[in-house]
């Protein structure tokens, strides 16, 4: 496994230069091309990026059977059957239907399919899942499903996205549409691109989910943020995805 | 009070509870673009209106704007200067654009610092409430007006 993070390892300083080279065309960035050398350097470098840490531990957990039906994931899914997994998420589960996003996904595996308890919210063991999973994909192009059903899920979000909210009366569009690449004081403004999660934060000190960094920025715009099984995160993940159709994964991100 | 003018506005503002007993004015009158009368009785200071526009989470300015505040580093992009805004607009003109910007460019995406209506999931801990008081529109406006170059 040790060998396989290398070659991977050494694979996404690759990914990362093709990120550079996407083309004239595309104006499209991802938040780690917003980042210091330094930064960057410390997502390439699998040694020095915390996230793989928790990627370790997911591999771990993977294996580790749970619940009354005694069995791991990995009894049901075998070795490289997570890769591409995490580009495609969200998307509505068999029989289901509503979308769910990659952990609300794991945890559904974790009720139905183990007969254990749900992970909680940014738990380690739920992100280090989740971490596991996404780091599989590393290097994929995000590879939202066509499943016809998800657009009005996904057409809610973008409304959400372009919509004013909270106490100054700005929306994720002024600043990551319309003002990209300025500086809020001292930080530059990404485009938004859901390519890193989960995300090790340097401002955290820990791993985060796409969704504690949605509710960060509802907290800077003194709007109230949605509770975290809201049905509204998985809308805003589900328009993020399609608006980053084709960019490349690189979880674990490190960010400032 | 009212002077209806032929551009006269009515700004209907709730007054946040925290200083209901100032007596805070709950209704603003707009003449043009410009809002001619205070806010608060007590005179806006200037040194407390600098303050403010410096402090990253009571006057946000610095987030958007710059301006001629050098011991404060990170200042934003997304704004002009505020360096020369007192030699560009009258005092009741800045009062307008501090209170509710949205009456003069309603695609502005410079916060509305006193009003409460209008505004859409609001966090529970500012429901209701401006994101200055009074006090510190005038404060700030005060503050504005010096900024002559
Ligand atoms: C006032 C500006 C502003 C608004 C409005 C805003 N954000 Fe952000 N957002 C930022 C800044 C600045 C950062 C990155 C800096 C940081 O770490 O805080 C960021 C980071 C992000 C990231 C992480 C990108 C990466 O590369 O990891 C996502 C995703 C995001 N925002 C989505 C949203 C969504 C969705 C909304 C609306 C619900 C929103 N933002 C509203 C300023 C804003
Ligand atoms: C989220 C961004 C944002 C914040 C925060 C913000 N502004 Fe603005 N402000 C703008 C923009 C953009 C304009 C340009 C005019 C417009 O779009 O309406 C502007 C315009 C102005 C103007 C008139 C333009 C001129 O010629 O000088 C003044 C004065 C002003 N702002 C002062 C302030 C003060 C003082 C604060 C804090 C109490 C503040 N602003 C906070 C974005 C912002």
């Amino acid at each position: 496994m040790r060998t396989a993070w290398i070659a991977l390892g050494l694979a996404s300083v690759f990914v990362a230069t093709f990120a550079l080279a996407q083309g004239a065309a595309d104006k499209r960035r991802s938040g780690y091309q917003d980042m210091g050398e330094a930064l960057q350097k410390m997502q390439d470098d699998d040694t020095a990026n915390p996230g793989m840490l928790f990627v370790q531990l997911g591999e771990q957990l993977f294996g580790r059977p749970a619940g009354a039906a005694n069995k791991s994931c990995a009894d049901c899914h075998g070795a490289g059957s997570m890769k591409g997994v995490a580009a495609r998420y969200p998307a509505i589960p068999k029989d289901a239907d509503k979308p769910v996003d990659l952990e609300g996904r794991i945890n559904l595996c974790r009720t139905a399919n183990q007969r254990a308890e749900p992970l909680a919210p940014e738990s380690r063991d739920l992100l280090s899942l989740e971490a596991y999973v996404a780091f599989q994909s590393r290097g994929q192009p995000i590879a939202p499903p066509s499943d016809p059903r998800l657009a009005p899920f996904r057409a809610q979000g973008a409304e959400i996205y372009r919509r004013r909210q909270g106490q100054l009366n700005l929306s994720c569009a002024i600043c990551h549409d319309d003002n990209a690449g300025k500086k809020l004081a001292g930080v530059t403004i990404p485009q938004a691109h859901p390519t890193g999660y989960p995300i090790y934060r340097l401002e955290w000190q820990a791993l985060g989910s796409l969704k504690r960094r949605l509710r960060n920025c509802l907290i800077g715009l003194r709007a109230e943020a949605y509770a975290y099984d809201a049905p509204e995160y998985v809308a805003l993940e589900l328009y993020l995805m399609d608006r980053a159709k084709g960019m490349l994964l690189e979880a674990p991100g490190v960010r400032p | 009070m009212v002077r209806a003018g032929p551009l006269a506005v009515l700004l209907a503002l709730a007054a946040p509870a925290a200083w209901a007993q100032q007596g805070p004015r709950d209704v603003v009158v707009v003449e043009g673009d410009a809002i001619p009368e205070p806010l608060a009785t007590r005179p806006g200071d200037a040194a407390r209106g600098r303050a403010i526009v410096a402090n990253r989470s009571v006057g946000l300015c610095l987030l958007c704007h710059s301006g001629p505040i050098p011991e404060e580093r990170f200042q934003g992009t997304l704004a002009p200067s505020l360096a020369g805004a007192g030699a560009r607009w009258s005092v009741g003109q800045l009062r307008l654009r501090i209170v509710d910007g949205a009456r003069l460019n309603p695609d502005t995406i410079m916060p509305p610092y006193y009003r409460t209506t209008g505004l859409r999931r609001v966090a529970r801990t500012f429901e209701g409430k401006t994101i200055l008081t009074a006090e510190q529109v005038e404060d700030v406006v005060a503050y504005l007006a010096t900024l002559k170059e």
